[in-house]
């Protein structure tokens, strides 16, 4: 059986991922604090549109609408028991897209966070975690889509759980985390943690990198540390549209097309082989972004940090914690001797 | 780490005590913080005493370290959690003692909205600072906030958010508030990853507050500024 991804994979330099799907969702009507994934069945249509505006803005691949799929989060619509149904319609409805389009698409199954702290900080058990990642997984699966897509990750244990659970599905993953503090995730990850983690899964991801976080800056900061870490890894870069500003009663993100346009050359420059946006990405970004990965020449070297400052803007933060003598908290005050019990 | 020794904690004097006891809130150590407490109150240390100047001193080199990235979640979450335990003992006896009260916050995340990692930080550094939190949980409905804020009357109301999707029905809140004539009653301040300063601004919040640390500066600064205003 062909496979979609793995094809483009292997055939192609570079794969334009989508862009948002949160705030695109707000533009069809979609209210705050509603469950994107109940539209799944409600307004399906709508969700084609969503599917479709990525096709047609030119990317190669597009996420489901599967987000908060699992029964964690279905839980708090009181929709814990329709797991199965929302994410293989999620499937469906991307399968359906994909197919009819003139030129090759993958379709991307997204797992998001359980919301749930695991153990032994939190109260979420290793076991419980994998049977609910599993339980998405093979939804996904049912429902057509051609790899899993694990992102908006923080903690490493949740991490294992959902790699562990995608075995048990049988499917291959990429899987991305959330970079949004002081350049770690978090939990305190690092870019060069996360590159020796996913190399220690019994099934690694086909890919990985980063999503979501602050700005595009920070997030190519995250691409560099990836790549200085000699991965040979596929690297994924999906940042956000700039920083959210509330503009007449909708959220709105300040990063033009343009900008995503640069910013996507630059992703691209940095090592990523899978680029794509994430809150704020409209298909108009999209397009800039690929017009500019198919008309601009790749660099002949990474972009240096500075670089990455001219174009896109400042960091938020300093440092992201790969820098020497940062790593095992070295910065924290002196102990005195711990005390045992 | 590499000089690891035995501490007996009813050994040290009490100075040397409450630097133990900020080191092992750093650690996050609860038990060891429970003898500390009790090994205080045996000194006939007043409970608000023990409260403000071990708890709270060793959770702000706590907040001031999470704020700067050298601290991260999980060490929070433990330090917190060892915190609560120290708390749970004085409690009651604060209550009992009468000890002044920094101010009082109701809390929750906005409907839709799962995540109380952020929350719960910030409870829980609200309460080390010596605030009456009452946390009412995920996913609320505007009336859930306008019930306990009627029930409670506290300074504060704290809204969270950590999806792009939840953080706009802040605004629904506050637009309620604003209707029923309630918004100036109290102390708004708002929280969540994906927002930031001219978001809390645009929505008519009181403050953004960017991490746990923060709010607790925040609350302490605006109860300030409205005890003083109360009273000139």
């Amino acid at each position: 059986m062909s496979n979609s991804f793995l094809d483009l994979m292997e055939s192609r330099d570079v794969l334009l991922a989508d862009g948002a799907t949160g705030t695109n969702l707000f533009n069809m009507g979609l209210q705050s604090g509603d469950a994107p994934e109940l539209w799944n069945t409600d307004e399906p249509e709508k969700i084609k549109a969503l599917y479709k505006g990525s096709v047609d803005a030119g990317s190669d691949l597009f996420l489901t609408n599967s987000f908060g799929g699992t029964a964690a989060r279905l839980k708090l619509h009181d929709a814990q028991g329709r797991v199965r149904e929302l994410n293989r319609v999620a499937a469906e409805l991307g399968r359906e897209v994909a197919d009819t389009a003139e030129r090759k698409i993958a379709v991307a199954g997204s797992v998001g966070p359980t919301g749930e702290i695991m153990q032994p900080v939190g109260e979420m058990s290793h076991a419980l975690a994998v049977e609910m990642f599993h339980e998405q997984a093979d939804a996904l699966k049912e429902g057509g889509v051609d790899v899993l897509w694990l992102e908006t990750i923080s903690a490493p244990e949740e991490f294992a759980a959902a790699a562990e659970a995608f075995k048990l599905a049988d499917m291959p993953w990429c899987g991305t985390m959330s970079f949004d503090t002081a350049g770690r995730t978090m939990m305190g990850v690092t870019s060069a943690d996360l590159a020796k983690l996913v190399e220690g899964y019994e099934q690694p991801p086909l890919a990985f990198g980063a999503n979501c976080g602050t700005g595009a800056s920070d997030i190519l900061r995250t691409v560099l540390g990836f790549a200085a870490q000699g991965t040979e890894r596929p690297i994924i870069s999906k940042g956000n549209a700039g920083i959210p500003k509330y503009v007449d009663g909708h959220i709105h993100y300040d990063g033009t097309p343009e900008l995503m346009g640069e910013y996507a050359v630059l992703a691209r420059d940095s090592g990523a082989k899978i680029i794509g946006g994430c809150c704020g990405t409209m298909p108009d970004h999209l397009r800039k972004m690929r017009e500019a990965l198919d008309t601009r020449p790749r660099g002949e070297q990474r972009p240096t940090l500075e670089r990455i400052v001219e174009v896109l803007g400042p960091f938020t933060s300093a440092n992201d914690g790969t820098e020497e003598g940062a790593n095992d908290g070295s910065e924290r005050r002196n102990r005195r001797g711990r005390r045992r019990s | 780490m590499s000089e690891e020794e035995d501490i007996i904690l009813s050994e040290l004097d009490d100075e040397e005590l409450v630097q133990q006891m900020y080191d092992d809130l750093y650690d996050g150590l609860k038990e060891e913080i429970e003898e500390s407490v009790n090994i205080l109150l045996s000194r006939g240390w007043a409970p608000y005493k023990i409260l403000t100047e071990a708890l709270v001193g060793g959770m702000t080199i706590v907040g001031a370290d999470f704020r700067d990235g050298i601290l991260f979640v999980p060490e929070v979450l433990l330090a917190a959690n060892a915190m609560k335990g120290g708390m749970f003992i004085l409690k009651p006896l604060l209550a009992e003692t009468g000890a002044p009260r920094m101010g009082s916050m109701v809390i929750g995340t906005v409907k839709g909205d799962i995540h109380d990692i952020g929350k719960n930080l910030v409870s829980m550094m609200m309460e080390g600072a010596g605030f009456e939190v009452v946390d009412i949980g995920i996913n609320n409905p505007v009336e859930n906030y306008l019930e306990a804020l009627e029930e409670h009357q506290p300074d504060i109301l704290g809204m969270s958010a950590l999806l792009t999707t939840t953080m706009p029905y802040m605004k629904v809140v506050i637009d309620t508030m604003i209707e029923q004539g309630k918004r100036d009653d109290y102390i708004v301040l708002v929280g969540g990853a994906p927002l930031n300063e001219e978001f809390g601004k645009a929505i008519g919040a009181d403050a953004y507050c960017r991490d746990a640390a923060v709010a607790v500066e925040t609350a302490k600064e605006y109860v300030a500024r409205k005890h003083n205003a109360m009273t000139a």
